[in-house]
């Protein structure tokens, strides 16, 4: 525990200093802030008109794992193809620490990068929440809850299980790599076929067989439920199958290097 | 400290190490002598538990290499030959890392003693991608030594460092090696003969040798060769020399240089240079030829030896 503890500080401060991760930071929190502000300004226009308008956090969250396809291979490609290339593996490999507990820990960093710019999207909720339409008396009392909690914290659940998801393929796929491009391309394209293309046979067949396909999409699992305030437990034994998939693939990745 | 019995290392189908078996005792420096490729990485590698070997068995510092490899990892230090550093860190951040993987309390002030040990101190918070290569082998040494380790695996310590470096280097390794097993790897031939108790000349994944490097010399060479050089007439010089008991091959070089051997048991160079001086000759110069360590090295990792220079 405590050696993945500190791989994992290693990674976060890592992130810091690294030109890629504030690019990462930077792309995500501009693209959420133009859907935000977008939505947002047709929100308070359409607010006289509309009854039923609710603030909805649902634009950002929905944006945000989207994002999250594109962004997440650049953060986790070096993770430990760079530690092969620059020969620092074998400093890791030669130290007292378990190849699991490496590949978890890296994994546990990338997380953490992660956690801190989940966090920054914060300021989304807390501002639709506290949104002021009270003085119109018209509208008093429809929003005066503020956003839907149960849709928020559901939203921000799946947020954080499909980066988890993605960040251990990630680590996987960088301990099979030398080379970090590589690593971003083949996670890239493994993403991709998880989040757009396995469910696309379900779009053709019936039955089980659809329901096969379905059940493997990454897609369906967030906006068919947790984006809507759903927990199902298939859903969470999914993306938590996908997590222990990746970091056992990786650690296995580890372990096939020391046969070379 | 390091016993090895049989080791076999397969890459694919060629055979990289054949059956290799040695030891090393505490307080021992043994250095591993042998061409590139010859199977020293590979062997080192091995021992520190970064690869699994494909035979054989290994017992380093108390426990088994393979079934124990942890344990094994926590009481060895290795520098491996691409000395491996995070040059985004400073040297005490990149230390600070490596105590903190081995458990080690207060690992920030362990770091910095580290520094000290090995003369970086000042340097503590230089970034390390801004250090000369010296620099950069001195803070991979620290992280080798960091958790004071009872074994010390060094794969080729000295290379790409100037003299005075080399130097430096080698004292530290010294000062190590009193109390710990030290293996270390290396081609140069009079860093073997400097720095080690023993030596293990390695070929094509044998050991083809192994002994003090004294002994190594003289199991080689029967007898020890002396030039003798005189300024002026040398005429006579050489039955000046024959005359001498224990004396053999003595031969002419040229106007002023003589060359004789006498067995490597007695040791006749006082008598020859007394005689020299008392029969009238201006001796400037007597400098043993024997057989370098380098010319054994070669004899002994060359398929067809090349015949010996005289």
């Amino acid at each position: 525990m405590r050696n993945i503890w500190t791989i994992a500080k290693k990674e976060y401060d890592h992130y810091f200093i690294s030109p890629i991760a504030y690019v990462v930071a930077f792309a995500i929190l501009l693209a959420i802030g133009v859907v935000f502000g977008i939505n947002f300004f047709y929100f308070t226009q359409n607010a006289y008109q509309n009854f039923g308008a609710v603030p909805d956090i649902s634009p950002v969250t929905g944006v945000f794992v989207f994002l999250l396809v594109l962004s997440t291979p650049a953060l986790t490609m070096r993770l430990i193809s760079d530690e092969a290339r620059m020969g620092t593996l074998e400093l890791l490999l030669t130290a007292p620490l378990k190849d699991s507990e490496l590949v978890i820990g890296k994994w546990l960093g990338g997380m953490l990068y992660i956690l801190t710019l989940i966090a920054v999207t914060l300021i989304y909720p807390i501002m639709l929440n506290g949104i002021k339409i009270g003085s119109f008396t018209l509208l008093n009392g429809f929003v005066s809850p503020g956003i839907d909690m149960n849709i928020m914290l559901t939203s921000y659940l799946g947020i954080i299980l499909i980066a988890g998801v993605f960040l251990a393929l990630g680590t996987g796929v960088s301990a099979m790599f030398t080379n970090q491009i590589a690593a971003f391309f083949a996670s890239f394209a493994l993403f991709f076929f998880l989040w757009w293309l396995v469910g696309f046979p379900a779009n053709v067949l019936t039955g089980s067989s659809a329901e096969f396909f379905r059940y493997l999409d990454m897609q369906s699992h967030f906006y068919g439920a947790l984006s809507n305030g759903i927990i199902n437990l298939s859903d969470l034994v999914y993306y938590v199958s996908l997590i222990a998939l990746g970091l056992f693939t990786g650690t296995v990745a580890v372990e096939m290097r020391r046969w070379r | 400290m390091i016993q090895v019995n049989g080791l076999i290392k397969d890459y694919g189908a060629r055979r990289a190490l054949h059956s290799i078996t040695f030891d090393a005792n505490q307080g021992e420096i043994v250095g591993f002598l042998g061409p590139n490729g010859a199977g020293k990485t590979t062997t080192m590698r091995i021992l520190t538990g970064y690869m699994p070997p494909t035979d054989g068995t290994a017992i380093v510092a108390g426990y088994d290499i393979v079934e124990e490899s942890l344990e094994v990892r926590k009481r060895v230090g290795y520098l491996p030959e691409t000395v491996p550093l995070y040059t985004d860190m400073t040297a005490l951040e990149y230390l600070k890392f490596m105590a903190d993987l081995r458990h080690i309390p207060n690992s920030k002030d362990r770091a910095y003693e580290t520094l000290e040990q090995v003369n970086l101190a000042d340097r503590a918070n230089g970034y390390i991608g801004n250090f000369s290569k010296g620099m950069r082998q001195r803070v991979g040494l620290a992280q080798a030594l960091i958790h004071r380790p009872e074994v010390l695996i060094l794969d080729e310590p000295t290379i790409g460092l100037d003299p005075a470096q080399v130097v430096e280097m080698r004292n530290v390794i010294k000062e190590i090696g009193k109390d710990r097993t030290v293996l270390l790897s290396t081609h140069i031939l009079t860093e073997a003969q400097n720095l080690c108790d023993r030596v293990l000349i390695i070929n094509k994944g044998k050991i083809v040798a192994e002994d003090t490097p004294e002994n190594l010399q003289s199991r080689l060479v029967g007898s020890q060769r002396v030039v003798l050089r005189v300024r002026g007439d040398s005429d006579g010089l050489d039955s000046t020399i024959k005359k001498v008991k224990g004396t053999t091959r003595i031969e002419t070089k040229d106007e002023e240089t003589v060359e004789f051997e006498f067995s490597s048991g007695q040791d006749v160079r006082p008598q020859v240079a007394k005689a020299v001086i008392q029969a009238g000759y201006e001796l400037i110069e007597m400098r043993p030829v024997g057989m370098s360590l380098e010319e054994i090295f070669l004899e002994l990792t060359q398929d067809t030896p090349t015949g010996k220079k005289s």
